[in-house]
């Protein structure tokens, strides 16, 4: 029994669980943005950002397993919100847009209002319902969010 | 395309040979992982957890809910191949605390992908590009 061995991975596999609880927990969740952190940047627009519609910001990677199941949901939001657009951007391929917005893992995705000031960013696949609910505040009150019948 | 679950039952794997690493402080298992590691980063569909997943598990079981991509899995098989050969030299090489600090590492990724389905490549590929990929005006060569 190797006792360096027994301690060097007890420690490890104790930390690792701490991660993929916090992990775990902070996937998907939409964080708002407080409004007089982030003006309106002009990276946005550079990346497609369309002016005047709420737009869900994409960063994905070639690397990363839930980016897939993130654009299905962005997507299908856009889709059924008017005044709600997606945009997928290959943060590789951006990498100054990706250091200019902080973006550190894929998939993330920005929630930019009509203003085009970024009001929550969340990182890790979201569901339809986290999505639904970050941009439901940002849109007029005619165009809030049709619930599909499931 | 490929069947989430047997990249999952791959880092199980791979956990308990890790475990074993760690406790026998041997290199030769150290090295045999590293090559699973290798020849799955290679040829996802050449590796033999995912071989024994596909032949004694998945008949047993429903088809996917969903498939996944495959580069993912060779991103993160990759990943532990270096950790898995820098602990291969340390345990052979005669500094088992290198051996066991490396081999940590490798067991921490595979925990991880195998008990929360924590994607390696989300977490750190593009960190990684931001700290290696210069800005397009660095690539001129200054004369």
């Amino acid at each position: 029994m190797d006792t360096t061995g027994l301690l060097v991975g007890g420690v490890a596999l104790l930390a690792a669980t701490a991660y993929g609880l916090v992990h775990r927990r902070r996937t998907g969740r939409v964080r708002a943005v407080p409004a007089s952190a982030e003006p309106a940047s002009p990276v946005l627009a550079d990346l497609g950002v369309p002016p005047g519609e709420v737009t869900l910001l994409q960063f994905s990677s070639a690397f990363c397993a839930p980016c897939r199941a993130t654009r299905v949901v962005c997507a299908e939001v856009a889709r059924n919100t008017p005044g709600v657009a997606h945009v997928e951007v290959d943060a590789e391929s951006r990498l100054d847009a990706v250091r200019a917005l902080d973006i550190w893992k894929t998939p993330t995705v920005l929630i930019v209002d009509a203003q085009g000031r970024i009001a929550g960013r969340a990182q890790g696949a979201p569901t339809r319902a986290q999505v639904l609910a970050a941009v439901a505040p940002l849109l007029p009150a005619a165009a809030e969010p049709t619930e599909e019948k499931a | 395309m490929t069947d989430p679950r047997g990249p999952r039952f791959a880092a199980a794997v791979t956990t308990v040979v890790m475990v074993a690493v760690l406790l026998t402080g041997s290199g030769l298992l150290a090295l045999a992982q590293a090559a699973v590691f290798a020849l799955t980063a290679a040829q996802p569909r050449l590796g033999p957890y995912g071989l024994i997943y596909r032949t004694l598990l998945a008949p047993r079981l429903g088809k996917p809910a969903e498939l996944e991509p495959l580069a993912p899995v060779r991103f993160a098989q990759a990943v532990g191949f270096v950790f898995a050969a820098v602990a291969t030299l340390g345990y052979l090489l005669g500094s088992p605390l290198t051996g066991a600090i490396a081999a940590s590492f490798a067991l921490a990724a595979a925990f991880l992908n195998a008990a929360f389905g924590l994607c390696l490549g989300c977490e750190l590929f593009l960190a990684y590009r931001r700290l290696t990929g210069r800005p397009l005006a660095a690539r001129v060569p200054v004369s």
